[in-house]
């Protein structure tokens, strides 16, 4: 899998942990949603702790471990499934901080709505990544100055621009 | 500064009656013709598959047809300036074949452009203010809007502002661009509804509460297609402040709980009629009180720039009846037939609305050619301050027209043959392209419309029968909206031959109803039969002042069967 | 795979400008009555793979196989009427399409 990272691939320092696999004592680990509680009980400070998620969670089965997670990845079954684009922003409003990943086959085009609704990371598969390099990924972020909407992250607004240049 | 000063309408200061870029709008539409640019590049050089590059083609409005790709313009609540329908009669003939297709979506369809010209012909549409952008995908599509905004007599509010609000807040949203399929806004400001906002994934009523403050009644769940729906109150009064609020909560909630395991079963009115209205109110309200509605407390301010745009152009004071229109009827039958029907009443006196009929007897529903757009840019220009609309039944409307002008106006239409006399008559027939050009059809559907069109082509017979709406679609995806059709023809295949349902008793406005089948399909040379048996029959049982909807909701669907039937036991097999 | 039960062309459309082609003896024709016949299922299955090879060379989209009845010169027509319509064009405008180009007869 490749990490794209304010438009460039970045090397991964998460590991996703299989389900058989035993928990370690350190290290950033992403377990899956099920291993979640148990992973909660046993990892100690030393561990860094993620969860991939499936797009259709609840953000309430999150809320409460969301404060000692670091990582949150939604995974992406299709790019045309934009439900992890809404889980992203509701799990903002639940207050988690932590690092929001896109996992699945994005396309670059994806970029600027990945970044609009809350993400930081995008993981895509090693085919795709070949397919859309780094310049791809770059050029998709910087496509556009500016958003229309309001009240999500990433680019400025054009309205609150609009207000601003109204007041000199 | 008049109606007869074209040279003054070309100014960059000229009043403006409809919504003008600023560079922020103008950076955002250059921005997607050069991204576009850049994923046709990529799907030419393989970086993109088909299946990746389709979303992001289709959310700039092109589609691959039947014989070559198709793209769809938008036309914002269906409002042009003259300058930008001589700018779609231009592209037609560089990078088309010389005409388009006004649709039921009030946008225009290009049917034969390259792919490679596309980035090109997009460009060519940003330098007039003009875009394709979310034409199609599975993405707020054109907000659509009662085509008589801002002039008619029983406006509360002009609709366009809101639209253009939307139109902006839509645009590219990063949270909702993904959706389980295709959603469709529409909004109406006036006591009738010509915006069919009843049958919209959203529709929005203008309207105004006790206080006399404006707000919305939100309505939806409305969809046509497989799986015909009339929408449902979603919100009784919206007060402007909080529309978009609500609206992001509505799209929320469809963006998580909509179906995508089944593309016929995906739109809102599904989830609507599968979870109940009142399941979905409660989600939606209780998004709305989650959300941080504080990043929308601006948005009002935003509202009243834009409404400003949509200033009424400066009208002459008239008398409230023309002395020239009234002595040019008695003078010329034909065009007292063209004041009659094609003509509606203006809000300010001494003015008319003139709609202009794309529905030539025989011709095909909707098309114009880029000299009858051109012709009609110009007539825009000397007899209605450069403005046009388009309207969801394919015709083309001058809002701003002086009775006095009506002669002149109409001797202009004439000519580029532009005149038919048959606005709501039962030859102005709603027709998508059907097997002729989209490959989701299966049958065609313009050469039904032109059949029963030339079987009704005597003008006083049209004129007997009154208004009458027949839509025609080619396939169940209903692009012809011939489920609010008070006639609806719905195209498809039975053991290998084009075969056509017939429906009665639909209504778009805010009575809608979804029409009923009348039996099993007939053959495209039955058609027309079949038609005209309905409408005598109409005709023989209709009481003073009925329309053909009147009648049927009155006597019932069965006895509109019975007298089919009588026809068949004379042989033909209906 | 499914029967086969008539012979059958290639249809696809070319990516670039969307017009309808057909695979013939060496690459894609504008003209049907230049495909090549698929006689049998053997022939339409290489048929269907040499044309889906062409999807991934970013050539064409939209490939499928064709029913076709053979006329007395030889040349194949579609049994559907859909896919008579691509052969020819929109019957409602019989001066575009490949029916103006002189293509279909």
């Amino acid at each position: 899998m490749a990490l794209i990272s304010d438009g460039r691939f970045i090397e991964d320092d998460w590991r996703r942990l299989a389900e058989e696999e035993a928990l370690p004592k350190a290290g950033k680990v992403i377990v899956s949603l099920a291993r979640l509680p148990h992973a909660l009980e046993v990892l100690g400070p030393e561990s860094a702790l993620g969860v991939i998620v499936p797009n259709t969670t609840e953000v309430l089965a999150l809320v409460e471990s969301a404060p000692r997670l670091q990582l949150v990845s939604i995974s992406f079954p299709a790019f045309s499934d934009g439900r992890g684009f809404s889980l992203a922003g509701l799990l903002r409003r639940a207050g988690f901080k932590g690092e929001l990943r896109a996992s699945g086959r994005l396309v670059a085009d994806q970029y600027s709505h990945a970044v609009g609704c809350g993400f930081d990371t995008i993981e895509i598969p090693d085919d795709l990544a070949e397919r859309q390099g780094e310049e791809q990924w770059r050029a998709a972020l910087n496509a556009y100055a500016m958003s229309y909407q309001r009240g999500y992250p990433g680019r400025g607004s054009i309205l609150e621009a609009r207000r601003r240049a109204a007041r000199p | 500064m008049t109606a007869h000063d074209p040279e003054a309408l070309r100014r960059p200061n000229a009043p403006t009656t409809t919504y003008r870029y600023d560079d922020y709008d103008a950076a955002f539409v250059r921005e997607r013709v050069a991204e576009f640019r850049e994923q046709v590049r990529r799907r030419l050089s393989g970086a993109l598959t088909e299946e990746e590059f389709r979303p992001f083609r289709l959310m700039n409005g092109l589609y691959l047809q039947l014989h070559a790709y198709m793209l769809r313009v938008a036309i914002p609540y269906g409002t042009l300036t003259a300058r930008q329908m001589r700018r779609l009669a231009d592209i037609a003939d560089r990078w088309d074949k010389g005409y388009g297709h006004f649709t039921t979506r009030q946008n225009l369809q290009y049917n034969w452009p390259k792919l490679v010209d596309t980035p090109d012909i997009l460009e060519a549409l940003a330098d007039v203010e003009m875009h394709a952008i979310q034409t199609s995908g599975n993405c707020i599509r054109n907000v659509t809007a009662d085509h008589f905004a801002g002039v008619a007599p029983d406006e509360i509010e002009d609709p366009r502002p809101t639209a253009e609000f939307l139109r902006q807040w839509s645009s590219l949203h990063p949270e909702f661009s993904f959706l389980p399929r295709k959603f469709k806004i529409a909004v109406t400001g006036a006591e009738h509804d010509r915006a069919a906002i009843m049958v919209h994934d959203i529709g929005l009523r203008i309207v105004r509460n006790d206080k006399g403050e404006i707000g919305y009644q939100v309505v939806a769940g409305g969809g046509l297609g497989r799986s015909p729906f009339v929408g449902k109150v979603v919100g009784d009064f919206v007060p402007r402040h909080d529309l978009l609020a609500f609206l992001e909560a509505i799209m929320r909630v469809y963006n998580r709980f909509g179906r995508r395991d089944n593309k016929y079963k995906a739109r809102i009115k599904i989830l609507v009629h599968e979870k109940g209205i009142d399941d979905i109110r409660a989600e939606v309200e209780a998004e709305f009180a989650a959300m941080d509605r504080s990043v929308f407390v601006h948005d009002p301010e935003e509202f009243e720039r834009i409404a400003g745009f949509f200033a009424p152009p400066p009208y002459e004071s008239l008398a409230r009846d023309s002395q020239i229109l009234h002595a040019a009827k008695l003078e010329t039958p034909a065009f007292a037939n063209f004041a009659d029907v094609n003509v509606s009443a203006h809000k300010i006196p001494g003015y008319a609305i003139v709609t202009v009929s794309l529905k030539p007897i025989g011709g095909v529903p909707g098309d114009a050619t880029s000299d009858q757009m051109r012709v009609l840019a110009d007539a825009s220009e000397r007899f209605g301050f450069g403005e046009l609309r388009v309207s969801h039944e394919q015709n083309i409307i001058l809002p701003h027209v002086k009775q006095d002008d009506l002669f002149a106006l109409w001797r202009m239409l004439d000519a580029a043959g532009l005149a038919t006399a048959n606005a709501g008559l039962v030859s102005d027939i709603i027709a998508c392209p059907g097997m002729d050009y989209c490959s989701l059809a299966t049958a065609r559907s313009i050469p039904i419309a032109q059949a029963i069109s030339k079987r009704f082509a005597d003008m006083s017979r049209q004129r007997r029968i009154g208004k009458l709406g027949i839509k025609i679609s080619g396939c169940i995806n209903a692009c012809g909206h011939h489920h609010v059709g008070a006639i609806g023809i719905l195209g498809l295949e039975k053991k290998g031959q084009e075969s056509y349902q017939i429906t009665l008793g639909g209504d778009p406005t805010f009575s809608a109803s979804i029409g009923e089948i009348l039996g099993p399909g007939v053959t495209a040379e039955q058609a027309p039969d079949v038609i005209e048996h309905l409408v005598d029959f109409y005709l023989a049982e209709r009481e003073e002042g009925e329309a053909f909807i009147d009648t049927w909701r009155r006597i019932g669907h069965a006895r509109f069967k019975d007298a089919l039937r009588r026809e068949g036991e004379d042989g033909a097999d209906i | 795979m499914a029967s086969f039960k008539h012979p059958q062309i290639l249809i696809a459309s070319n990516l670039t400008d969307g017009e309808v082609v057909f695979l013939g003896a060496s690459g894609w024709e504008r003209d049907h009555r230049r495909a090549r016949v698929a006689l049998n299922a053997e022939e339409a299955a290489a048929l269907e793979a040499s044309g889906k090879r062409d999807i991934s060379a970013n050539r064409v989209v939209d490939v499928y196989l064709a029913d076709v009845e053979i006329g007395g010169d030889g040349a194949p027509t579609p049994m559907h009427y859909r896919e008579r319509m691509r052969v020819k064009g929109p019957s409602v405008r019989l001066d575009l399409g490949k029916q103006a180009a002189g293509g279909a007869p």
